[in-house]
């Protein structure tokens, strides 16, 4: 078989044979993905190696459809197995599945003129000295890090460990009306997870990172390690509040997840499902004139190295199309707080009488979901101090916990841990209490959003401070 | 390497037969692989092989939208030496690469070799659940049917019922575990979950409800009284009610828990941090309290691998040891930890068959199966009565919890205010807050209406999820910190 090149297997060939046969067993249209992935991860622990792994892997998924009076009807399959029995499984199994399903008039294939491709973020998204790094010099700097963690401070003796981790893979999607794309993307990290203890005996955890797409661009292990044990240290002593009402800062990496919300909701699948707060109100004012969100699945980003040459660089959700084969874009999904577009794939966008914003997330099985590349709030002209020094008395998180988001209702209650901030300046660690109000009143009383903007994954939120939410604690 | 004798069973359940006929393994094959594995001086290996094959059928708006279906084949090949693990994998089971799987996990270690194969020997396992339901079109159909009764009956609930999504997803997992050790463990693991998800909307609100169940059960398992009528009923009734729901109070105050899911408490606040790992590297707060009181004496908590049917249980666990009952807390004293070999081995305690993986890409780690608190003596309404002003949680969405601190949350999505004794108002949903070497100390009363959950939990740990059962009866909490944003 063509796609079995001296027993190497090519997902790509094997995709297209993939999509070709279900066309033979009578589908109107097919789409098949394929995946390869390179995976290395070294754990070290007081110093000594206690895993490692060293992996490859590969998969392929196949969506079938069947044009019917009125719609179509659809079904899918996933498979490990690439062997030319695993690949006919993969058909006859999805051709078979697609009897059972109903006629959808929705369901389908984007028209042939909408599928695109940015190459400008395919060729920043791989960097093969992600795979050459040596493994004895990724246990070292996951040693080295973990080592800072340790060295820093006597009342650090014990740690979680530190970690290395490297990773690439290979992306490739066909379908039947024309579309053929791949990508690579290379991935590597490492951090550090001490633990502090105070002559209580009573033990904080906490953790740092550095992460890129290439190993030119990761941070000092030293560095990281430094900041993982200053992280675990001022949590140390860590008290509750008496309950009450105040304003909360949040500190990037939970601004982030808090303000990420706001694409959540917009997402068009809760959307027509009426499962989201933003349901009906698009073009109407749904935070404050203060928020402008914007998601991009197309940002490269300008490195200046040592040497001065510049390295452009994908970020961490950037991919040059989306799950449906179309060309990546950046949306303005806030803007001064009116809710402008929606997050939407082909299919919800038909569902809703809409174009699709080119957000859709293919994993292996399955229709596509909805998924965003990079997100970000922009920033405000506050300083991080700034923010916190404008209050009397309140909360800076610095870590939410549970499962206490509601985007149907808006209702937010998470656990929390923290600084309490007393005349504008971070006083003690707070702890085992928790944060409540309702997203839409949030999203409204944001009262400071900081300058601190930085990509350290996909999505990026500064510090932002909201007004009025309940913490429920002693 | 010398030859192994034959002690496997060719007369037991034949789980092992799928790796040897369909996908053409050898006794011979597992033994050259291990003995490769341990070729550079490792202490113990093993090779774990899984096929997975998993269906979804899904009907939403009316229509059947979802219909997928995976299969995953592959092997994980691991070392041990000392305290370090040595790991690599393989999706192709080609002798070659399994052969090179081997011997890069191998590479942990560094030496001669020190460890030889022993021969296998084939334990006799539990038999806790059905090895197949009827296959094909049949089991399709029958699906199908079942999904398409549950979008009828949350519609005939009430006309506030405007969004319905209804499915069913079910795995076949076959295992076969092969170590230097001896150790030979084949296993054929069923597992079934239903699910409703429903969206009720009046003139002023709209809310969500969800239900779902199931377990390691065949399709018959829900021709009885957990029909597709009972959970489309479930998440109507909850989405119903919480269009009328007020705030949540806030602040400490009395706790009444529920029967069944709402033991998800004892899983956040004491399951995670009695994890032999954890304690073995003493980053739990639960580290050295072994024989020491964490709990009211009222309160005894096992972890029970052994259920039939049940959604955590194991015939034998990912390292092919047989599952247990294991008594974690004893009348409030601290009797035990969950332990893998690697922890036994270490720690010098009993192993407790708590090995599991999320599959043959992670790296097994002591894990809950099904974790519940034993009967009290008190009557459910009794407990409610004693209750001046407090919160009557009876199911939960989730809950997380920060090993190393004990502090855990719990997140309630369905739960009523107690008035001087009596169930009230339905409030919204709110998260519980609690430290859990202490939150057990303050359990006054326990019921005598012990339940386990319906089927639905998954637990995540270290990026692997696994399937697991929480149970407890009614339970009274004197206080506990609930995180609403009313008074």
């Amino acid at each position: 078989m063509a796609a079995r090149i001296e027993g190497k297997v090519s997902v790509r060939l094997l995709a297209e044979e993939a999509v070709e046969r279900a066309l033979r067993a009578g589908a109107t249209d097919a789409e098949a993905v394929g995946f390869e992935s390179e995976e290395f991860a070294a754990h070290v622990r007081l110093g000594q190696v206690e895993q490692l792994t060293e992996s490859g892997s590969h998969a392929l998924g196949l969506r079938v459809f069947f044009a019917a009076e009125g719609g179509s009807r659809t079904a899918s399959t996933s498979t490990s197995d690439l062997s030319p029995d695993g690949i006919a499984r993969l058909v006859s199994g999805a051709v078979e599945l697609a009897k059972v399903t109903g006629v959808d008039p929705f369901a389908g294939l984007p028209e042939r003129e909408a599928f695109g491709s940015n190459d400008v973020a395919a060729q920043a998204l791989y960097f093969n000295d992600v795979d050459a790094i040596p493994a004895a010099e990724r246990i070292e700097i996951a040693r080295r890090c973990e080592a800072a963690a340790l060295g820093y401070d006597a009342r650090i003796q014990n740690s979680k460990g530190g970690d290395f981790d490297a990773s690439s893979s290979h992306r490739v999607m066909v379908n039947s009306r024309g579309f053929a794309g791949e990508y690579r993307r290379s991935y590597c990290g490492f951090s550090a997870s001490p633990i502090a203890q105070d002559a209580t005996g009573a033990m904080q955890g906490d953790y740092w990172y550095s992460s890129a797409r290439t190993a030119q661009l990761l941070g000092d292990p030293e560095e990281i390690g430094k900041i993982a044990a200053q992280r675990a240290l001022r949590r140390l002593g860590a008290r509750r509040v008496p309950t009450q009402k105040c304003p909360v800062v949040f500190a990037p990496e939970i601004a982030k997840s808090l303000m990420g919300n706001l694409l959540s909701a917009a997402d068009g699948d809760s959307i027509y499902r009426n499962a989201s707060m933003f349901a009906g109100k698009l073009g109407e004012q749904v935070a404050g004139e203060n928020i402008t969100m914007i998601d991009d699945g197309t940002m490269v980003f300008d490195h200046v190295l040592a040497d001065g040459t510049t390295l452009k660089v994908g970020g961490f959700g950037t991919s040059p199309f989306d799950g449906d084969g179309l060309r990546t874009q950046r949306t303005v999904v806030i803007e001064r707080g009116v809710l402008k577009e929606l997050m939407l794939n082909t299919y919800t966008g038909r569902k809703l009488g809409m174009a699709s914003t080119h957000k859709a997330s293919r994993g292996l099985a399955g229709a596509p979901g909805i998924g965003g590349g990079n997100y970000f709030l922009e920033p405000g002209e506050a300083t991080p101090e700034q923010i916190i020094g404008d209050v009397k008395n309140g909360l800076y998180v610095l870590q939410t916990m549970g499962f206490g988001v509601n985007l149907v209702t808006g209702d937010y209650s998470q656990g929390a841990s923290g600084l309490w901030i007393e005349n504008g300046e971070l006083a003690y660690p707070v702890e085992e209490i928790t944060i409540a109000g309702n997203l839409k009143d949030m999203f409204r009383n944001v009262s400071g959003i900081g300058n601190d903007l930085e990509f350290r994954g996909s999505g990026a939120v500064p510090t932002v401070r909201i007004e009025g939410m309940t913490i429920a604690g002693s | 390497m010398a030859a192994a004798p034959h002690l496997i069973h060719p007369e037991t359940l034949d789980h092992k037969r799928y790796f040897f006929d369909k996908l053409g393994l050898t006794e011979r094959l597992l033994e050259r692989c291990l003995g490769e594995a341990l070729s550079a001086g490792g202490e113990f290996a093993d090779l774990y092989f899984e096929a997975v094959t998993s269906t979804s059928l899904g009907m939403d708006e009316g229509i059947v939208k979802t219909a997928s279906q995976g299969i995953s084949v592959g092997c994980g090949v691991r070392v041990l030496s000392g305290e370090r693990t040595g790991f690599a994998y393989t999706d192709d089971l080609s002798a070659e690469r399994l052969l090179k799987a081997a011997r890069t996990a191998a590479l942990i270690a560094n030496g001669p070799q020190v460890e030889r194969v022993q021969g296998f020997v084939e334990a006799k396992t539990a038999s806790l659940y059905p090895v197949a339901g009827m296959g094909g079109d049949a089991e399709i159909a029958e699906k199908l049917r079942l999904i398409e009764r549950a979008n009828k009956a949350a519609r005939d609930f009430d006309p506030r019922i405007v969004q319905v999504r209804a499915g069913i997803n079910d795995e076949l997992r076959r295992i076969l575990i092969a170590a230097s050790d001896g150790t030979f463990a084949s296993d054929t693991q069923p597992l079934a979950r239903f699910n409703v998800f429903v969206i009720a909307k009046d003139e002023h609100n709209t809310a969500r409800g969800t239900s779902g169940g199931g377990g390691r059960v065949g399709l018959d398992f829900f021709a009885g009284d957990k029909s597709p009528e009972h959970f489309a009923r479930e998440a109507a009734r909850t989405a119903i009610l919480q269009l009328g729901a007020i705030a949540a109070p806030a602040g400490e105050m009395e706790v009444v828990l529920g029967p069944g899911w709402p033991g998800v408490l004892l899983h956040e606040a004491v399951g995670h941090g009695l994890e032999a790992d954890f304690n073995r590297k003493k980053t739990s707060a639960f580290a050295g309290l072994i024989g020491q009181k964490v709990a009211s004496s009222k309160v005894t908590v096992v972890d029970n691998g052994k259920m039939p049917g049940r959604r955590g249980s194991l015939n034998v666990d990912d390292e092919g040891n047989a599952t247990q009952e294991t008594v974690l807390i004893e009348n409030g004293i601290l009797r035990g930890y969950l332990s893998d070999k690697l922890s036994s081995r270490l720690m010098g305690m009993p192993n407790t068959g708590s090995g599991r993986r999320e599959s043959y890409q992670a790296i097994p780690m002591p894990r809950m199966t099904n974790t519940y608190m034993l009967n009290g003596e008190d009557e459910p309404g009794d407990i409610i009565k004693s209750v001046k002003r407090g919160l009557y949680a009876v199911n939960f969405g989730g809950g997380q919890v920060d090993i190393t601190n004990g502090k855990f949350v719990f997140s309630a999505s369905e739960a009523y205010l107690i008035e001087d004794g009596i169930v009230t108002a339905p409030v919204k949903g709110a998260t519980l807050v609690g430290n859990g070497p202490e939150a057990l100390k303050y359990v006054s009363m326990v019921g005598n209406d012990l339940a386990l959950d319906e089927g639905i939990g998954t637990c995540g740990k270290a990026g692997q999820s696994v399937p697991v059962g929480v149970g407890m009866p009614t339970v009274k909490l004197d206080r506990m910190t609930v995180g609403g944003t009313g008074r």
